[in-house]
């Protein structure tokens, strides 16, 4: 057994590092490391030096503009990104909707949708949860009826992430209410120009605004937009979702935020002495970077298996588990650290002209907060645990 | 033994309770709570007319209340109703004012805003760890921190240095620099910025005045906690019930009922360990039980906030569903008075003794 990369993967590694060090903009990488939003022009912005440099669609293989590199290249790619606080990119375009056409669209779709996901011209959304429909996303309702070479979409999704900077959205709908839930599914892509279709903000739990709920009311979609065949969108839906959970160990997330809180326990004071000095806030510290050390082994071992395998097992669930959770407990060491000075709503803080805390910790509350999501987006980790019973108990 | 509350406090709980149900219900909390200057005045002088401030000052310096069983149950239905008026600034001060024989009576009608200034950046939950210093005629320099209701308090009452005696000093509001701004769980705090302000010295050798006084908001704030896990977990048993995934009711899976249980738990033990301190407040080891209280809430809050929210899915994520709020409050709660392992430091401390 050999834990280190090779001598070309080091190699690679420099490679990226030094890229970073000179492409990625400090205004971005500032307001990464202080968790703010980024703007849509910084997304922009970020998205084209990817794009300039062959480097954006990391998921995709060569023949479609991918740079064709290995799970471990690419891991190492994005472990490089979190380490100098670049921004992530923005997936349903690029990790999403390209992996699922690639597989399943026809290839006048590939030449229209493809070049234009990596030429930032078009922004894709995800229409897949409900209301009604979330952990249970079979059971989604949004209606598309055949209506000679359209069809006519009623219904509503939700939970739309950035959707206010999209152009265009990729939905699941229901073709069929014949036999199961999971039998009458279709993945069609949609212009969100087309009338009948309105999209409004949800606020989160910390004031932010970037999830949305979209309505779409006799909303006409050309039937060539349909992804696959009709009613055959489920098998789609899982290819994705199961796209969606590489990387979902957040492991980078998680070494930044470990860094952060170190870097925090070292400086603030409790009078004489500094935080770190506190048996009690250092004893959580090291039960968190104990079981994040694990996790990066467990992450790579998961990476080394899919490599070898071609695919990712049902145990990556535990990567979404575990990582979460361990990032959760670092951003609720970041928010306890500051004690009361992590009290203010971040946006008041830039009226004032005092520096309130230690720097770049002005959003520690609000990121703790925001980042319960995880634990539920992309599958809850309820969820999660329901596909290891299944693999285990075989019932 | 007796656990029934007696009827005098059963009369100040549902004229409260009935007040906020009916002129101060959550979305007017709301609107309050993230805008300036995060109160109320109209709704202020209500309370106060109601009497509801007089009950939690003792009768000694003209309250009718000011015992531990008197300001949890105030603070019970002001956490169920979420309210973020600077009520608990006012418990504190009517202590730290009945200490130093101050006439209080501005502050029982509601017509003087007092806030206590003790935390520092570096000093965020231990009075020795105070570093404000006070010359001897009594100008005080240094920076008060988070200091709750401070956007609209006339007066400080603040803990600082003469040499190493610890006293009381008041300071007015226009004499100090005071910035504001608003809580992330709503309601706002302000910074004092002293520097050779002047003051008015209240009480010298202060700190067990400070510290029955800490121990009275240790109280309130657990009690708030008590009202707010309460309702946490009544919408989310209610929404266990009701959302349907699966062609059932989420609640009819095993999994999730067990972590409803365990909130349950949680909420239960925080109930008692908050009577044992209201019960111990003003004795002898009332600031041992203060700190096992809030110790206790901090572990539960947490818990009852973080499962509030993973059972709803991802609609207590969202500013519209009042869980949101109430899981934001839990959480900084322990962000006030000394956090979880503040507390649990004084305890382990006592039995090393």
């Amino acid at each position: 057994m050999d834990l280190n990369y090779s001598e070309q993967e080091r190699t690679f590694q420099a490679e990226v590092r030094a890229f970073l060090a000179e492409n990625l903009p400090e205004d971005i990488a500032a307001k990464v490391r202080l968790g703010d939003g980024l703007t849509k022009d910084m997304m922009d912005l970020w998205h084209s030096i990817l794009n300039a440099k062959g480097w954006l669609a990391t998921t995709w293989p060569k023949a479609f503009g991918g740079p064709g590199w290995t799970p471990v290249q690419k891991h190492i790619f994005d472990e490089e990104c979190c380490r100098s606080y670049a921004p992530r990119i923005v997936p349903f375009g690029l990790n999403m909707l390209g992996p699922v056409l690639q597989k399943f669209g026809t290839k006048a779709q590939h030449d229209s949708v493809l070049p234009r996901i990596l030429s930032g011209e078009d922004w894709w959304c995800q229409g897949y949860s409900e209301p009604g429909a979330g952990s249970d996303l079979a059971s989604l309702k949004t209606r598309a009826i055949r209506d000679g070479d359209h069809y006519i979409i009623n219904g509503q999704k939700t939970w739309t992430t950035l959707g206010q900077h999209a152009n265009k959205i990729f939905c699941l709908v229901r073709t069929s209410t014949d036999g199961k839930p999971q039998e009458g599914i279709s993945f069609v892509l949609v212009d969100l120009d087309t009338p009948g279709i309105e999209m409004r903000p949800i606020r989160l739990i910390e004031g932010g605004h970037e999830v949305n709920e979209v309505f779409f009311t006799d909303v006409r979609v050309p039937v060539a937009n349909l992804v696959g065949e009709e009613n055959k969108g489920w098998t789609i839906a899982k290819f994705l979702l199961s796209h969606e959970r590489t990387g979902i160990a957040g492991v980078g997330f998680s070494m930044q935020a470990l860094e952060e809180v170190k870097a925090l326990a070292h400086n603030i004071r409790r009078g004489a002495k500094r935080l770190i000095d506190d048996p009690l806030f250092a004893a959580r510290l090291a039960k968190v970077e104990i079981d994040l050390e694990a996790m990066k082994i467990t992450n790579l071992r998961m990476l080394f298996q899919a490599q070898e395998q071609g695919a990712p097992g049902p145990e990556t669930s535990i990567l979404k588990i575990k990582g979460t959770v361990i990032n959760q407990e670092l951003r609720d060491l970041a928010r306890r650290a500051l004690g009361p000075l992590a009290a203010p709503f971040p946006g008041h803080l830039n009226d004032g002209n005092i520096l309130f805390g230690p720097p770049d910790t002005a959003f520690n509350a609000a990121r703790y907060f925001n980042n319960r999501k995880t634990s539920i987006f992309g599958g809850s980790n309820e969820i999660q645990r329901n596909i290891l019973t299944k693999t285990m108990l075989e019932l | 033994m007796d656990f029934h509350i007696t009827e005098d406090r059963r009369m100040v709980l549902d004229t409260l309770s009935r007040y906020l149900t009916d002129q101060y219900p959550l979305e007017h909390r709301n609107k309050v709570a993230y805008a300036a200057p995060f109160h109320d005045t109209e709704k202020w002088n209500e309370l106060a007319e109601l009497g509801l401030l007089s009950a939690l000052a003792e009768e000694s310096v003209g309250g009718f209340g000011g015992s531990g069983f008197d300001i949890a149950v105030v603070f019970e239905a002001l956490g169920k109703a979420m309210n973020c008026e600077p009520i608990l600034p006012l418990v504190m001060a009517s202590r730290l004012l009945g200490a130093a024989g101050v006439d209080q009576a501005d502050l029982l009608e509601g017509k003087k805003h007092y806030a206590v200034a003790i935390s520092e950046p570096d000093a965020p939950y231990d009075l020795n760890d105070i570093s404000c210093t006070a010359t001897p005629d009594h100008k005080l320099s240094g920076r008060k921190s988070a200091v709750y209701g401070g956007q609209v308090a006339d007066a400080f009452l603040v803990a600082a240095k003469a040499g190493a005696q610890l006293n009381l000093y008041q300071v007015d509001a226009n004499q100090a620099e005071v910035i504001s701004y608003g809580l992330i769980d709503g309601g706002g705090a302000a910074e004092v910025l002293l520097d050779d302000t002047p003051a008015e010295l209240l009480l010298e050798n202060a700190a067990p005045a400070l510290s029955d006084a800490i121990n009275a908001g240790l109280v309130a704030l657990c009690a708030e906690a008590v009202g707010l896990m309460t309702v946490s977990y009544e919408m989310t048993i209610d929404y266990l019930r009701q959302r349907k995934q699966f062609g059932r009711p989420i609640g009819s899976f095993q999994a999730l009922q067990h972590r409803a249980v365990d909130m349950l738990t949680e909420i239960e033990q925080a109930r008692s360990i908050t009577i044992k301190a209201a019960a111990e407040l003003g004795g002898q080891e009332a600031s041992r039980y203060a700190s096992m209280a809030k110790n206790l809430i901090g572990r539960a809050s947490r818990l009852v906030a973080e499962e509030a929210i993973q059972l709803h899915g991802g609609i207590a994520m969202t500013w519209e569903y009042p869980v949101s709020h109430y899981a934001k409050r839990l959480v900084m709660l322990d962000h006030q008075l000394g956090d979880t392992d503040y507390h649990l430091s004084k305890i382990s401390t006592d039995l090393v003794a």
